[in-house]
């Protein structure tokens, strides 16, 4: 066809020479980037717990709390609760291992495992919020406090019911497949994400 | 290869432009993929696109009431209060709802899978989940107005004014503009997969046309900024709701941390909406010049380098807010450093016109007139950057002024510009030309008449954002309400003119302006997978005046076959 429209392109290479240089699987026209969105948009996540960082930093750098106002935070139950994300952040590779090796049955032990290791971390939250000295709007640092837990504490129950839901998943037969397994890495990702965010948190707000 | 070794087909048959119904032997999209779920990044862009005009026009009516108000300087046309409602609306509007999602959402989605010579974008399911979140944002904003009225603290939302204003009007924005920073988000997610990961084999990064790299730069910013921003504003509606003290210095919260965090996102929005325009000028002036695109690599890294230093310049919009002299000496310099990539640019540009044989038809015609308005704004941008000079015209009618011409004489321009370059792409038909000129004319003269006196009213004292103003500035406001009125009326040559064109325009043939990216070497409009063969694989986007390329300009053609269509 040599018309108008297309003037003879030097630079357009050979569809037939093209099918021989694909003559990979047919997914490779279709590559599964899911995961790299998935990192993508965790970037973005990030970064809405970037800003609220700052916020509270600046906050302690120029704005004095009123006299009273600075509260001895308990230490005992935010460390055991860092242990315990952290723990399931390892049971849940320990899942992944699993999967891995198609031993399915150890995967939905490990995954379990780590959604109860989610729901304890929640439950020592509510524990701790029901026990401090200060509510909401007490003073800039009790609601800062809050506003940074609580938006954790919403992603750590998200997380938490991704894991219910993957291992439920895992349960019929050949859901995810050693190949084959995006629900299970996203969640996987997705949760090691909000553990690296309480780290950081963590230190923040109890050791700084 | 020569095209002539592909395939004899039925769909590979010579294509006669004048034959009026060539481009139905394609698949054609039926009317009602349209106003549905759908998954096709083409119709998703003109869904962004048609949407994002209609509050445009939106917009534009309230800029008009605006600019009606203050023909006199009492407030005498309507309250100050659904002053304040119309101003915010109009601002949000613009930003939000009409720039951001249309260089973005509608020619980002239509261009760069073509870009990529990849059939879709990597995620069609989300691409159209962020586009269906506009227009219940754009409504919810709308019906604020009439649910106990619209918020009336400006579109930057500054407390305390923010709080101590009608608290519904500003929740519903807050919402709403949670809602649009979603969408663009997931917008910036699928842009980013789709230019690393989704690239045609064979075709690398710096073979790319510049829209691209426009669009990676973009959403790299969105993606970092837009979140802190939805952070902003969820603390700020905890301030209205629930009652913290955040931003209130009432409650011993810090006002000046609102505006670090929002700036931190609207100074980057300035690039979210100007960058993708500078990526369409650089796909239409090679093309309407017979020239390749001057100074490839220089413009990517000049893209990389406005991102990088749009992150660490937000706080010179707040010079005035108590900021440690440190702070100012800092973003002072660091804005003014913007200068050099973007000047890196606007030579690039000039560069590839110079000496080039230039078809002055209504896209070439709207670039320049970007060129000549984003050089003015600019050069008061860089002159805002400058503490001294900036504490003296804060908050009044020179800011405005800078801003328009950014957004509204650059951005806005090159919208136009690419409406009129990929019309005839995406509906197989020409627009007509001598609409075309006309429209770009009128937007020129109303665009300079309406902004250009706002100059002198900043700097003579005229705040920003009120309704009543000291007599002495009517005879000026007065002339930059009949260039608003030029601007609205120059709006109606185009309508017709798209209006007229879907209906009797001349076919466009598959590539009317000869141009050589991958989007016009497909069918006009391209076929539902964008090629009915494989992609092809373009390598040197900006193959211009070589040898085989010495025949007449296409527009020329462009022309006969408006009149002989007719």
């Amino acid at each position: 066809m040599t018309t108008l429209s297309q003037r003879p392109t030097a630079h357009l290479s050979d569809p037939r020479q093209e099918e021989q240089q694909s003559q990979a699987p047919a997914h490779a026209h279709h590559p599964d980037v899911r995961l790299f969105g998935l990192a993508t948009f965790l970037v973005a996540d990030g970064m809405t717990f970037a800003g609220f960082f700052a916020a509270y930093l600046t906050y302690r750098a120029v704005n004095p709390l009123p006299v009273n106002g600075e509260y001895e935070l308990e230490l005992l139950l935010p460390a055991v609760n860092t242990l315990v994300l952290l723990a399931s952040s390892l049971t849940f590779h320990r899942g992944s291992k699993a999967l891995m090796a198609s031993r399915m049955a150890a995967c939905r032990g490990w995954l379990l495992l780590t959604a109860a290791l989610g729901v304890a971390f929640m439950a020592g939250q509510m524990w701790e919020y029901f026990h401090l000295p200060f509510g909401l709007t007490d003073n800039l640092f009790a609601s800062t406090f809050y506003a940074l837990t609580g938006f954790h504490g919403l992603h750590v129950t998200l997380g938490a019911m991704m894991i219910f839901i993957v291992w439920w998943q895992a349960g019929r037969e050949g859901y995810f497949t050693a190949e084959n397994h995006f629900g299970f890495a996203a969640a996987e990702l997705y949760w090691h994400f909000v553990d690296g965010v309480w780290v950081v948190l963590f230190a923040l707000l109890y050791l700084l | 290869m020569t095209t002539s070794a592909l395939p004899a087909s039925p769909h590979h048959r010579e294509p006669n432009p004048m034959e009026p119904h060539h481009m139905d032997v394609q698949h054609h999209t039926p009317w009602y993929e349209y106003f549905g779920f759908s998954l096709d990044h083409k119709v998703i862009g003109i869904q962004y696109l048609v949407t994002g005009f209609f509050f445009y026009l939106v917009g534009g009516a309230l800029a008009g009431m605006i600019r009606v108000e203050l023909v006199t300087p009492l407030s005498d046309f309507m309250t100050r209060d659904t002053y304040n409602q119309v101003l915010t609306l109009h601002g949000t509007i613009m930003i939000f709802l009409w720039i951001v999602p249309v260089v973005n959402g509608a020619f980002g989605n239509y261009l760069v899978p073509f870009y990529v010579g990849a059939r879709d974008m990597a995620f069609p399911r989300l691409n159209a989940v962020a586009f269906w979140m506009l227009p219940p944002a754009g409504f919810l904003l709308l019906s604020s107005y009439f649910i106990g009225g619209a918020a009336q603290a400006g579109w930057t939302a500054y407390p305390p004014l923010s709080i101590t204003t009608p608290a519904v009007g500003q929740i519903i924005w807050i919402v709403s503009v949670l809602l649009l920073g979603g969408s663009s988000i997931f917008g910036a997610v699928n842009f980013i997969a789709t230019v690393l990961k989704l690239r045609r084999p064979g075709l690398g990064l710096f073979q790319l046309p510049m829209f691209c790299w426009a669009m990676l730069g973009t959403s790299v910013l969105v993606v970092l900024a837009t979140p802190v921003l939805a952070g902003a504003l969820i603390l700020l509606s905890m301030d209205i709701v629930a009652g913290t003290g955040f931003f209130n210095p009432a409650l011993g919260g810090n006002a000046v941390v609102y505006q670090h965090l929002f700036w931190f996102y609207s100074h980057p929005a300035v690039y979210i909406m100007v960058l993708p325009a500078f990526g369409l000028v650089s796909e239409i002036l090679p093309i309407h010049a017979r020239k390749p695109l001057f100074g490839y690599r220089s413009m990517i890294y000049s893209i990389l380098g406005i991102v990088f230093l749009g992150l660490i310049v937000w706080a010179h919009h707040m010079f005035t807010s108590g900021t440690p002299p440190w702070m100012r000496l800092f973003f002072t310099i660091a804005t003014a450093i913007i200068a050099v990539p973007t000047g890196i640019k606007f030579f690039n540009w000039l560069a590839t016109l110079w000496q080039g044989k230039l078809a002055l038809n209504s896209a070439l015609l709207f670039c320049c007139g970007f060129i000549f308005n984003f050089v003015f704004g600019g050069i008061t941008g860089v002159a805002l950057a400058q503490v001294p000079f900036d504490v003296h015209v804060h908050d009044t009618y020179f800011v405005v002024a800078h801003f328009h011409y950014i957004v509204f004489g650059g951005t806005v321009f090159v919208i136009f510009a690419a409406i009129y370059h990929w019309f005839p792409k995406a509906s197989g038909r020409l627009l007509n030309e001598h609409l075309g000129r006309f429209h770009c004319l009128l937007s020129f003269l109303g665009f300079n008449i309406c902004f250009f006196p706002q100059h002198w009213l900043g700097l003579n004292g005229m705040p920003r954002r009120v309704a009543e103003y000291d007599p002495q500035f009517q005879l000026i406001n007065q002339i930059s309400s009949v260039g608003a009125l030029l601007l609205a009326i120059s709006t109606l040559p185009f309508l017709i003119n798209v209006v007229w064109s879907l209906w009797k325009g001349a076919p466009a043939g598959d590539n009317p302006w000869r141009a050589c990216t991958a989007e016009w070497l497909t069918s006009s409009p391209p076929p539902v997978e964008n090629w009915l063969h494989e992609a092809p694989l373009v390598t040197e986007p900006y193959d211009y005046g070589s040898a085989e390329d010495a025949m007449p300009v296409t527009t020329v053609q462009g022309r006969e076959l408006w009149s002989a269509g007719r």
